[in-house]
């Protein structure tokens, strides 16, 4: 099983990088998306030139992690794919749903707030996360 | 879908881990496969009956 176990050692070794790659994407993310949210605030008291440029960085860096989770996915074998489509649809579909279920709300003033995007952002993480314990349940 | 992953696989001392290299997967996919939880695609398939040196007919078994 030599070369097996070199290809193996391959793969395991390119789905950790993925990993730790699309690790350092999303923490990078969430660093520039605080950046952005906080420091025209607190640091350049809302300077156009650098809230943009911090938007802008902001941007780009989200989508390296949007590429940086499609390389991660594409190196998964065939059943943590399966689980992850599986999570990422049900994430879509509850998201899409009561997105627009709750945009209405206050629209037809059943709530007096405006809604919050982060809200979403949360009931779809908090579905993702179960589609995945789902999925990883059902194959186990 | 049935199969004889398990019994292959224990024939030659090989543990899910082992296997699960072989393939380039993860062991709990082999898990998943050995138990029929989850039928592996055709290239994967393939690649089972290459590793053991038999047809895919002699490993996975439709079940009717």
């Amino acid at each position: 099983m030599n070369k097996q176990e070199t290809n193996s050692n391959n793969w395991q070794a390119r789905t950790k990088k993925n990993t730790i790659n699309l690790g350092m994407w999303t923490f990078a993310w969430v660093v520039t998306t605080a950046i952005a949210a906080f420091a025209p605030k607190f640091i350049w008291d809302f300077n156009t030139l650098l809230t943009v440029t911090a938007v802008v960085i902001n941007v780009l860096v989200g989508f390296g992690m949007i590429f940086a989770n499609k390389k991660h996915l594409h190196g998964l074998d065939e059943m943590q794919q399966k689980i992850q489509s599986g999570a990422m649809a049900l994430s879509l579909g509850v998201g899409l749903v009561l997105g627009c279920s709750y945009e209405l709300l206050e629209d037809i003033k059943l709530i007096s707030f405006e809604p919050e995007i982060s809200h979403l952002v949360i009931v779809m993480c908090i579905t993702y996360m179960i589609g995945i314990i789902k999925g990883g349940a059902k194959y186990r | 879908m049935k199969n004889r992953l398990k019994v292959l696989r224990a024939e030659r001392d090989w543990t899910q881990a082992d296997l699960a290299n072989a393939l380039e997967v993860s062991r709990q996919t082999v898990n998943a496969i050995e138990k029929g939880k989850f039928d592996p695609s055709l290239p994967l398939a393939f690649k089972a009956a290459r590793l053991f040196e038999l047809t895919i007919e002699q490993i996975f078994q439709d079940e009717v």
